[in-house]
């Protein structure tokens, strides 16, 4: 059937767009991480 | 009591003889709205039968960009100055000052509407087929609904970076159930198929929900440095 | 309390794997939709909680803006509880009973009342002067995530089903639109603010995009009866076996949606520790030019631009 594949894609896409909010969330948090030891010196 | 309004009416008198000794912003604001409307002419074919219901939504959607054009330099004058600061220190309350804006920028786009509305009569051979008479309330309300909106949102961005955009950016999706309600509401007017009374009063509860928040927090805004 | 974190993540990915298991496999096949419908258990679920999360970003905003004195901050916990008492108890009178749409029932107006009282003492407790505004921020962040799913799984699941990927008149997606396009120009006002009021700026828009959701609910209303239009998503009741799955799937994506947003709001408290220790440092940097920063930002001089 056809329309399995929406299902398919629903799934993917939110799992995709939490897995990128994530991603930038761990991005952010190591740049963070070396201003704060830059400071440090 | 008196006084606020006398500070109102002051200011406003103010804004406009200002405004009316060197039209140089308001010529323009004409023309860009004569713009718009002959832009939509070209866009959207108006010997259509299907014309009729889509007019409501093109003269809104014209009004709104003549509206942001507007809006954006409601605080223009106060900045270059410090004028903002004086206001400030100053004991008169900040609703005032407000009102004061909300009202002019009121007159300024109503004047704006005054202009576009005839040349969309003459474009797309409008007859309304409903009660005419209710365009007065669903425009003097609608229009409020922006301005009041819209004056605050401008007072918002003024310590932000891309002033301009940020205006439409936080107006518009606060506008949407203004907007809806304009628009159906003139569209059920012109082509006579439905009753606008509904979004009439939703403009109205709309327009004293917002008039309400912004008066009582703008003084909150303001003060912000 | 970080110690807790890998240990809850852990248990949060076994509840999902488990919620995504019910929802494939033990679920029953809707009648009408097929296996499609499935698509239920993450569209609904999200739903709930970016509005859940939206709904606590409104308590901090209000308790924020009246926290800033102490008779509006009196004023505001009065007034909560006065809506507390009156939503518990007036669904019960007659009168106000017979005016509840159908299908709702009392008991239900009268927890989330009091849900709402509770929820806005427990925020004020537990997240004491600026840190509602940390919870601010990280609730509208994550709350536009899991909103951006919503409205992406919606279409999805209209374009099987109904053949078309919108329709203007449907309620709930609609609503849901505009609330995302609200919280998203809350985060672009806080993006591009410069003011040292911006959070008091912000919050202000909070309370604007609240009092907003519910005029939109009606002008859309409104709108849908007089051009019928289909309900993507469906509407009526619900079969049970489905229901528990949904609750299921949706306390699964509450623990997932807490552990995001506690790591956005130790990332928020971070990064203001850093921009607090870049200022300090530009100003005990001697006459000699500071390392430039993008977020270092004293406002010492007004009217810069």
């Amino acid at each position: 059937m056809n329309s399995i594949k929406f299902l398919y894609a629903a799934y993917i896409a939110t799992w995709t767009i939490h897995a990128l909010y994530i991603g930038s969330l761990v991005r952010r948090y190591s740049r963070l991480r070396r201003q704060m030891k830059d400071l440090g010196k | 009591m008196s006084s606020f309004w006398s500070i109102t009416l002051a200011t406003l008198a103010k804004d406009i003889r200002l405004e009316w000794r060197s039209k140089d912003a308001l010529n323009a604001m004409l023309f860009f709205s004569l713009l718009v409307v002959v832009i939509f002419m070209f866009s959207f074919d108006p010997l259509a039968e299907e014309s009729r219901h889509i007019v409501g939504g093109l003269v809104w959607v014209a009004f709104l960009f003549a509206a942001v054009v507007a809006l954006n330099q409601t605080w223009a004058r106060e900045l270059r100055n410090q004028v903002l600061d004086a206001y400030r220190v100053s004991p008169a309350s900040a609703n005032s000052l407000f009102l004061a804006k909300a009202l002019g920028n009121f007159i300024l786009v109503s004047l704006l509407e005054a202009l576009m509305a005839p040349l969309f009569v003459v474009f797309y051979n409008l007859r309304p087929l409903g009660p005419a008479w209710q365009l007065i309330p669903v425009a003097l309300l609608g229009t409020w609904a922006l301005v009041v909106n819209g004056t605050f949102f401008a007072a918002m961005s003024l310590r932000t970076r891309s002033r301009e955009l940020m205006l439409p950016l936080l107006l518009f999706p606060v506008s949407i159930p203004a907007v809806i309600s304009m628009v159906a509401a003139t569209t059920n007017i012109l082509t006579g198929e439905d009753s606008a009374h509904f979004y009439i009063v939703l403009l109205l509860t709309y327009d004293v929900v917002f008039t309400t928040a912004c008066l009582a927090l703008f003084e909150t805004v303001l003060q912000a440095e | 309390m970080k110690k807790a974190f890998p240990i809850l993540a852990v248990l949060t990915a076994v509840l999902l794997a488990y919620a995504f298991y019910q929802a494939m496999f033990v679920a029953p096949t809707d009648a009408m939709q097929g296996d499609v419908y499935r698509i239920i258990y993450y569209h609904v679920p999200s739903a709930w909680t970016a509005f859940l999360l939206f709904f606590i970003n409104f308590v901090a905003s209000v308790q924020y803006l009246a926290n800033a004195k102490p008779s509006t901050q009196r004023a505001a916990k009065w007034i909560v509880i006065a809506i507390g008492v009156a939503g518990a108890i007036a669904p019960f009178i007659p009168q106000v009973r017979q005016q509840l749409p159908t299908g709702m029932y009392p008991s239900s107006v009268a927890t989330t009342a009091i849900i709402i009282a509770g929820l806005y003492f427990l925020v004020g407790r537990y997240f004491p002067g600026q840190s509602l505004d940390l919870l601010a921020v990280t609730t509208a962040e994550v709350g536009v995530v899991f909103c951006t799913i919503v409205l992406i799984t919606g279409p999805i699941w209209a374009r099987p089903v109904w053949g078309i990927w919108w329709a203007p008149g449907d309620i709930r997606l609609t609503s849901t639109l505009v609330l995302w396009l609200i919280y998203v120009s809350y985060l672009v006002l806080r993006r591009f603010s410069d003011s040292a009021q911006t959070q008091k700026l912000a919050a202000v828009l909070a309370v604007f995009g609240a009092l907003d959701v519910p005029l939109v609910y009606f002008s859309i209303w409104f709108f849908r009866t007089q051009h019928p239009q289909p309900v993507i998503g469906g509407g009526g009741s619900i079969d049970p076996g489905m229901l528990h799955v949904l609750l299921i799937s949706w306390m699964a994506f509450l623990c997932f949606a807490f552990l995001v947003c506690w790591s956005r709001y130790g990332l928020e408290k971070l990064r203001r520790e850093v921009e607090e220790a870049e200022a300090l440092e530009s100003l005990l940097e001697p006459a000699g030019h500071a390392a430039p920063s993008s977020k270092a930002k004293i406002p010492l001089s007004r009217g810069s631009r």
